[in-house]
């Protein structure tokens, strides 16, 4: 690289910069004082584009009806966040960590389908500014005027919100609230006041940072996934609630992926290495050398342990002799389904039973094993691409594939567990997002050996198990063996072992319990199950594609555990069948499934703020006690 | 002022208090006593809306605040300061006492920064430095003074001398009488006799969350065999 390319890259990477910082500076603010992690917030980024792309279209392109415009779609956002504060998350502030999360995610789902109602599928490209149109010349190379001003307005924001912070009341309310909101309130302030306005002011930065970017990136409906693991990638690389490391993080971030970019393909050592495709993964690359060597950020402050979400803290029941009689029952009930010849529920069942062992092995994680996970997904998609590829590229025979594909994925958790346990809380749950965001770009990229976004086609089961209800028996056994081997474990020394570490590091590690190998092993555990659900998917399909590996599956498998309720055994099972029934019966009925799914999440999660097998639960309960 | 009628309270299935009753009339300086674990804090917390009651009624200057949201019953005239002081240490010693920061009160003195430094010297000279870097008695003054930043009628201190070396507590038994020369009245918790009955008018007795025991305070410092039964001397 020459020195004028090296300078240009930079500039490249300071005018990338800007977004990020606005979209982590938002996030980072409304975690601080809320104690949410805002699902919802790339989702307003979205918006902004979405909103200036509008707005300018109505104020017209001039250089006022532009900036205009950008102001106005970043009031307009701020507006909506603090509408759904009022609306939604005002009414969960006391529920479990999770549910707060699943409520944002539903958000999420809604505002992806209103902005496809009311501004179709297609990708929108806003105008360039006006008066910045054109690019400068430095050292032989162009740099578009307007990046010239991003670079600017990233400074200019970082500063006025260090005065805000620093120098006005509400400024200094949220940095007391960021560290004790009791006490704020105790001393006279009113929280749902204070939490409103920080969810306008973080709402309005997300808003602004997608504004500004009109000129430069088209308005899609993706965005809003892809945003919200930048900045999860920022924020913590910067450190939780540090808004001068979220600039810091935002910059390393943009430079080294522009200078990435900039390097392109060269071949090192005989290799070809195509730094352009590295983009998509070196974010995360950073995060988890940061968090390995400075797990609370560049710039944070070490937090206290938080590890489980304040919820899980319930023995497990004991399996009794009722519970078993009922499990039989069903699943004698199940085994005689065939028999109707309905071959459409056939297919559902198998994606039931697929499911519950997916979310069950995320329960397994989350719950006793106290490690929430945003990015199980990883594993259920390295056990379909491992089926995938040991049957198309290394030809194995599809029961050895299915057999091996699961240590793919077991393989996979143990490479990102080792560093996931020396974490905790929401740390732990961003790094796993990040890791499966990883190996969702490496599958979605590398188009010779995964079939890159279209995934591979004719992964089909053996001959003797090519009828759907073949294929049925098999999925039924060994999702049930699996669940139950899962459960075996559960009250196995090692399930006692992973329990004590839980809920008590400290005590469990004085009586000789290695609590970080308990919990790398059992985040294996629980990888090498999603992959087993993961293998069979992908044989039941005949087909892969990165979805399999994406966020939203991540979330589609907490959504079905939170559902179920996490202090139950069988909760993950119920909510994996509720939800994807309920998918199923939705998406068959209209476009727009996911603003619907998105609101009976949002009444679940308020009306049943423990899930719905925990409500069930407590309902028997009391009725129990009433009777005694 | 400030009463309590058969107050009482849980931490989920943990019962804690159990029918407390007690008044403190305006300008007086209460003191709750008890041994550790017997529900002082809780009894505070109650009164500060932090643990909604169970049952029972709360009644401050003729209003029923019980059920209240706790910066409710603070505007309300009540300050609060907790045990472990909760000092916001990412702040400098100014914006703590901004955060406490509220509107005049009718009928009540206003406190502004300057007045709480000429009360607590030595917070005057830290003014800029952040919270952090103060040692316990400082911090416990800071918590005071912030929550004195709010005008309160009532001052709920919870055992303010706790953790304090000798000299420092001999100067917060002055400055709490400075307080209630002023015409503040004061609700505090204590283990510490020799402090209460420095600073308190009359006392209450707590144990396992009942009053066993109620009183002008020198009755108590002269009664050994209450003091053997309920305090830890
Ligand atoms: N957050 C809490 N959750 C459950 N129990 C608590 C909690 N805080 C205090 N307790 C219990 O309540 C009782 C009274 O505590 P507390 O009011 O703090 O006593 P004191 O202030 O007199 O030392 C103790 O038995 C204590 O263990
Ligand atoms: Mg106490």
């Amino acid at each position: 690289m020459t020195f004028s390319s090296i300078v240009l890259q930079f500039i490249n990477g300071l005018a990338g910069t800007s977004s990020l910082f606005l979209v982590a500076a938002g996030l980072s603010l409304i975690f601080g004082v809320t104690r949410i992690v805002n699902f919802a917030h790339g989702s307003f980024y979205m918006l902004g584009l979405y909103v200036a792309y509008s707005a300018i279209g109505f104020f017209g392109t001039t250089i006022l009806g532009f900036w205009g415009g950008i102001v106005a779609a970043a009031l307009v956002i701020g507006v909506l966040g603090a509408v759904i504060e009022i609306l939604v998350l005002r009414r969960i502030y006391q529920a479990p960590e999770l549910f707060q999360l699943l409520a944002t995610f539903a958000v999420v789902l809604v505002i992806k389908d209103a902005a496809l109602g009311i501004w179709g599928p297609e990708d929108l490209l806003g105008p360039r500014a006006p008066g910045l149109r054109d690019a400068v010349t430095i050292l032989g190379g162009n740099v578009p005027q307007y990046d010239l001003a991003l670079i600017v307005i990233g400074p200019l924001v970082l500063a006025a919100l260090w005065l805000l912070l620093n120098r006005t009341r509400f400024g200094i309310l949220i940095r007391a609230a960021t560290q004790d909101r009791e006490m704020v309130a105790a001393l006279g302030v009113n929280q749902k006041h204070l939490f409103t306005a920080v969810f306008f002011l973080g709402s309005l930065l997300a808003g602004l940072g997608g504004a500004v970017q009109i000129p430069r990136e088209p308005a899609q409906l993706f965005l809003d996934i892809a945003v919200i693991a930048d900045a999860f990638v920022v924020v913590v690389v910067g450190g939780l609630g540090s808004i001068p490391g979220a600039f810091l993080a935002a910059f390393i971030i943009s430079v080294v992926k522009a200078f990435c970019i900039g390097i392109g393909d060269v071949t090192i050592l005989g290799f070809d290495v195509s730094f352009s495709k590295l983009t998509l993964v070196v974010e995360f690359v950073i995060m988890a050398i940061v968090l390995v060597v400075r797990p609370w950020g560049l710039l944070g402050r070490p937090q206290g342990q938080q590890r489980g979400a304040g919820m899980l803290s319930q023995p497990l029941p004991q399996i009794g002799r009722r519970f078993l009689l009922i499990a039989g029952s069903i699943v004698v009930l199940l085994a005689l389904l065939p028999a109707l010849g309905d071959r459409y529920l056939l297919v559902l069942l198998i994606d039931i039973l697929i499911f519950a062992l997916f979310a069950a092995s995320l329960h397994f994680l989350i719950g006793p094993a106290g490690m929430v996970s945003f990015g199980h997904a990883a594993y259920f998609g390295l056990g379909a691409y491992g089926a995938a590829l040991l049957l198309k590229q290394a030809g194995l025979p599809m029961e050895l594939a299915l057999l091996l594909a699961p240590l793919v994925a077991g393989a996979g958790a143990l490479l990102f567990g080792w560093f996931a346990v020396r974490l905790s809380g929401v740390y732990l749950a961003m790094l796993t997002l990040a890791f499966a965001q990883i190996v969702w770009s490496i599958a979605f990229q590398w188009d010779a050996f995964t079939g890159g976004s279209n995934g591979m086609v004719g992964i089909w089961p053996a001959e003797w198990l090519s009828s759907r209800t073949v294929f049925f028996y098999l999925t039924l056994i060994v999702c049930l063996g699996a669940v139950a081997g899962l459960w075996r474990i559960l009250y196995s020394p090692f399930g006692y072992a992973m329990r004590a570490g839980r809920d008590s590091p400290l005590r469990a590690e004085a009586i000789g319990i290695d609590v970080r190998s308990v919990q790398w092993f059992a985040f294996a555990i629980a990888g090498l199950f999603a992959g087993i659900a993961g293998a069979l998917f992908a044989f039941s399909k005949g087909s892969i594609s990165p979805d399999l590996l994406g966020i939203p599956r991540s979330v589609d498998a907490l959504v079905m555990v939170l559902l179920g309720g996490v202090q139950t055994l069988v909760g993950p099972v119920v909510g994996a069948a509720i939800f994807t029934w309920l998918q199923d019966e939705i998406a068959r009925a209209t476009e727009y499934w996911r603003a619907i799914l998105g609101l009976v999440i949002l009444l679940l999660v308020i009306a049943f703020p423990q899930g719905i097998a925990g409500f069930a639960g407590r309902l028997l309960a009391r009725r129990r006690s009433a009777q005694s | 002022m400030l009463s309590l009628r058969n107050l009482h309270a849980c931490y989920g299935q943990a019962h804690i208090l159990a029918d407390v009753s007690l008044d403190v009339g305006a300008g007086e300086v209460v003191v709750l006593l008890g041994r550790n674990g017997a529900g002082k804090s809780t009894t505070l917390k109650s009164i500060m809306g932090l643990l909604p009651p169970h049952s029972g009624e709360i009644h401050f200057d003729g209003a029923r605040i019980d059920g209240k949201a706790p910066h409710d019953i603070a505007r309300l005239g009540l300050g609060y300061v907790p045990e472990d002081r909760r000092i916001f240490t990412d702040l400098t010693v100014e914006e703590n006492l901004e955060v406490g920061r509220q509107a005049e009160r009718a009928k009540t003195p206003l406190w502004t920064p300057e007045r709480v430094f000429a009360l607590f010297p030595n917070l005057a000279e830290m003014r800029h430095r952040s919270a952090a870097q103060m040692s316990g008695g400082e911090q416990q003054m800071l918590a005071i003074a912030r929550t004195l930043m709010g005008n309160p009628r009532l001052l709920l201190l919870d055992e303010p001398s706790e953790g304090l070396a000798p000299v420092i507590i001999a100067q917060m038994a002055r400055s709490i009488g400075e307080l209630k020369s002023q015409g503040l009245t004061v609700l505090l918790s204590e283990q510490n006799l020799h402090f209460a009955s420095q600073v308190a008018d009359r006392a209450y007795v707590l144990e396992k969350g009942r009053i066993r025991y109620q009183g002008a305070i020198t009755e108590l410092a002269n009664d050994p065999d209450a003091r053997r039964a309920y305090l830890s001397v």
